[in-house]
């Protein structure tokens, strides 16, 4: 029998002081990104901002600089450019209220007929789009997540405990925020594609809590004489194996993805990378733990103990 | 415990139905037999526009511009009432945007008007607004009925077109109250494409008011961008029932655009809907030219207003810009008429199919424009499906050193979940995008949690010192529930990501939800079947695990 960690008994709830600790960075850091891109501060792709970007695939080389010079000559203020090494490739982006005309997309692709004749080109892809319909998308993805957080509350709440529901959807919310947190330290663009990431790793990460939470429940109606951190720490010591094995066969599944998928998919499987990690560390490390910290009444699963 | 044939032959089915669904999107589809193109599904998984190249447009139909067309047209219809009825009417205007103010010569004829525009104008409500003046208005059921006719008339308008236009596959339907969203994958042309889409082509066939001294004042040619300064000049010098238009001219040596203008009256005479048909034919000098048919009501009214302005200018007008300003020589029958101006045999071409298939019945916007080039589609499906095949090798590999025969077990419940997902989502002809492969890549993700749930609870068992055969079934039995619990929970995100998300998140959704559904089904009955069958074989004394 090939195994990666034999039977184990760490002590995870007497290390919650630095989890909280470390988490409550991550969370930290993440709210902070929350609230910037609610002021509309931080990195917003143009499906949420609106606005026009353009991707153009070169022949050869051309000067980022040079490029962005044309592109103030023919009086675009506000641009930009971003560089993608795979290819000659250069990435324009024209936020909506820099602008008021409508044919943005077009006014690009002439600039730099005009200005670089030498230098043929092709159009990767072409976005254009409405300030107003960037606000539905955000209204959206808004309301999709908050249903969502709910529900899972409820489902959680109804087949353990209230107190699980909420331990599993702050577990959730801080490996969303953690992630985001990062997407926005690293400045990458906050897309459509991220969001769906996040909840994509929202999905997994809740997973990865249930998958716990199963075993404590199961632990408890066994042992209900134990203190409650021994049960705890004994059903997330008893899974670890199973945690340990699919975080890496999930890691295996991205790290191709992440450095070959091409370059949309390569934010998209950061995002969940990143998310698996997180994670993983959160049904160990963060939910369980909350379900001691709870001083409320205990409900018909933690009564007894 | 179930028979194990029975669970078999369920796997079996499935594994059968999945392919036959898939067959249609591989290469082999086109070798097999008629009867089994014909009877058996057809349509496979369509690519969506980031993995083919296209175009994905987002149009808001301005409807209120609808209602105020509507309320224009009943507006020049009661003027002409009341000079036929020689009521005392002052003038009749549009005051706001859905309001009309008719003013009266003498109080006691309000009576008399509204009377009448009761009777003839049902949808208007008018009520006495002033002294001597009424105001009108449409019902407010009336304006929302026509700006839900305008969308619904505005989708068939583009899918006319689209289809005339000729794009594989299109994707042509309403979003929310106002938008219509196109996808034309494929594309190759974006920008004649979207001028088809986007043009209102609302052809008028006005009268010029030549007698006017504005109409001998006006300058034959400027260059194109000086419009406003004509109509600061002249415009408040014109009476109000005429407009000044511009003709577009193009140097064909030098490319060089200049405008004419012209006084036309206000009031069209015959306008597009009159039309049957419009074609592209070449003229004498090689120039193209569409030749529109009208049908016998328009026939009869062109050949009135023909005979009456013999000597007359006409000009028609295609979306608010003359294209020709011809003289009438003589009283034209039979229903036909030419649109000449300076234009490509593609340009005519694009104007023939416009005006084929109808005018917009308001004009729309652009709000959402994602155009995606070929090359980069292509590239996005090699590196996503490599990079994919890597995955799920590395995956298949590892589970094999890692489980033994059960880690090969195992893979075999991956394989059977991605066929029938993959069937499954050809069964429903779903779209497959980027975020569609992610979500397949999360199912996996999934399956290969599902699989290992089981096996470390077998594992577990087994320690525990029982033999093979309990130890496995006793393993399926308490991951049973932890299995459910953790595909419910997530089956919850992609559901509320199914009715609240929009495009990419939407096929995201699917994918995931899809997948889940599946993957309970291949994990837990899926394996079990296997090793029930192992065991079948008399007692099993060690498991490779």
């Amino acid at each position: 029998m090939l195994e990666i960690l034999g039977k184990t008994s760490i002590d995870f709830m007497g290390l919650r002081r630095y989890s909280f600790a470390l988490s409550g960075v991550l969370v930290f850091v993440g709210l902070i990104a929350l609230f910037q891109i609610w002021r509309g501060a931080a990195n917003l792709g143009i499906d949420f901002a609106g606005g026009t970007a353009v991707q153009l695939k070169f022949d050869q080389p051309i000067p980022i600089e040079q490029a962005r010079q044309a592109l103030v000559h023919h009086g675009f203020g506000e641009v930009e450019i971003q560089d993608i090494t795979l290819g000659n490739k250069l990435l324009i982006r024209v936020k909506a209220q820099t602008t008021i005309e409508e044919k943005v997309a077009e006014k690009v692709l002439e600039t730099f007929k005009k200005d670089f004749p030498s230098i043929p080109f092709v159009v990767d892809s072409s976005y254009e789009i409405g300030p107003t319909i960037g606000q539905r998308l955000q209204k959206d993805a808004l309301i999709a997540i908050s249903i969502s957080m709910l529900g899972i509350i409820l489902y959680v709440a109804a087949r353990f405990e209230f107190r699980f529901g909420i331990a599993a959807a702050i577990a959730t919310f801080h490996d969303v925020l953690a992630v985001l947190g990062v997407f926005y330290m690293l400045e990458k663009e906050i897309t459509l594609l991220l969001v769906t990431a996040l909840l994509t790793l929202a999905g997994y990460s809740l997973t990865d809590t249930v998958v716990v939470f199963d075993r404590i429940r199961e632990n408890l109606k066994m042992r209900h004489r134990d203190p409650l951190a021994t049960v705890i720490n004994n059903a997330v010591n008893q899974v670890l194996s199973r945690t340990v094995v699919v975080s890496l066969t999930v890691i295996l599944v991205l790290i191709p993805l992440t450095l070959a998928g091409g370059e949309v998919l390569h934010d998209f499987s950061l995002a969940l990378l990143l998310g698996v990690i997180v994670g993983t560390y959160s049904s160990v490390f963060v939910a369980s733990p909350l379900l001691i910290l709870w001083k409320g009444t205990p409900g018909k699963l933690l009564r007894r103990s | 415990m179930k028979p194990v044939a029975g669970r078999l032959f369920l796997l079996s089915i499935a594994v059968l139905v999945s392919l036959v669904f898939f067959l249609p999107s591989t290469p082999l589809f086109s070798a097999m037999p008629e009867w089994w193109k014909q009877y058996l599904p057809n349509k496979g998984i369509t690519l969506g526009l980031d993995l083919q190249g296209g175009i994905h447009l987002v149009l808001e139909v301005e409807a209120d511009r609808a209602v105020e067309i509507k309320l224009d047209r009943d507006m020049a219809a009661m003027t002409e009432l009341f000079a036929e009825k020689k009521l005392p009417v002052e003038s009749v205007k549009r005051t706001a945007p859905t309001e009309v103010t008719v003013a009266l010569s003498t109080p006691e004829a309000k009576e008399a008007v509204l009377n009448l525009t009761d009777d003839q104008f049902p949808t208007l409500s008018g009520r006495s607004s002033g002294d001597r003046t009424l105001g009108f208005s449409l019902r407010p059921d009336e304006a929302e009925r026509i700006k839900k006719a305008a969308v619904s008339q505005a989708l068939e308008t583009v899918r006319n077109r689209v289809d005339q236009f000729g794009v594989a596959e299109p994707l042509i339907q309403q979003q929310g109250l106002r938008q219509i969203v196109v996808q034309l994958p494929g594309v190759k042309d974006p920008a004649r494409a979207k001028a088809l889409i986007k043009n209102t082509a609302l052809l008028e066939f006005k009268m010029l008011d030549e007698d006017h001294k504005v109409a001998r004042l006006l300058p034959s040619h400027i260059p194109a961008g000086k419009e406003d300064d004509v109509l600061r000049e002249f415009g408040p010098q014109i009476l109000p029932e005429d407009e000044i238009l511009f003709e577009r001219h193009v140097d064909k040596q030098t490319g060089r655009v200049t405008k004419t203008p012209y006084l036309v009256k206000k009031r069209a005479v015959l306008t597009g809907d009159v039309l049957t048909d419009a074609r592209v034919a070449i003229g004498q000098f090689q120039e193209a030219y569409v030749s529109v048919t009208f049908d016998s009501t328009g026939a009869k009214l062109f050949e009135r207003i023909t005979a009456e302005n013999v000597k007359k200018r006409m000009a028609i007008i295609l979306d608010n810009t003359v294209y020709s300003a011809p003289v009438i020589q003589e009283r034209i029958g039979g229903g036909r008429a030419q649109i000449t101006g300076s234009f490509s045999t593609e340009e005519a071409n694009d104007l023939a199919i416009i005006l084929r298939a109808g005018a917009l019945p308001a004009p729309v916007k652009i709000i959402q424009d994602l155009t995606v080039g070929p090359s980069l589609g292509r590239d996005s499906i090699e590196k996503g499906v490599r990079s994919t095949v890597i995955a799920g090798a590395l995956v298949i590999l590892f589970m094999v050193v890692y489980y033994r025969l059960s880690g090969a077990i195992a893979d075999l419940a991956l394989m059977l979940n991605l066929v029938c997902l993959v069937g499954a989502l050809a069964g429903l002809n779903a779209t497959l995008t980027l975020p569609g492969i992610a979500g397949i890549i999360l199912t996996i993700g999934m399956g290969v949690d599902s699989n290992v749930l089981i096996l470390e609870r077998i594992r577990e068992e087994l320690r525990t010192g029982k033999p093979v055969r309990p130890a496995v079934d006793a393993g399926y039995d308490k991951a049973f529930l932890t299995i459910v619990d953790s595909h419910v929970t997530t089956l919850i995100t992609g559901f509320a990501l199914f009715l609240f998300g929009t495009g990419p998140i939407k096929g995201f959704a699917v994918t995931l939800c899809l997948g889940i559904a599946i993957n309970l089904f291949t994990a837990l009955v899926g394996t079990k079947v296997i090793y029930d069958l192992l065991n079948r074989r008399g007692r099993m004394e060690r498991l490779s695990i």
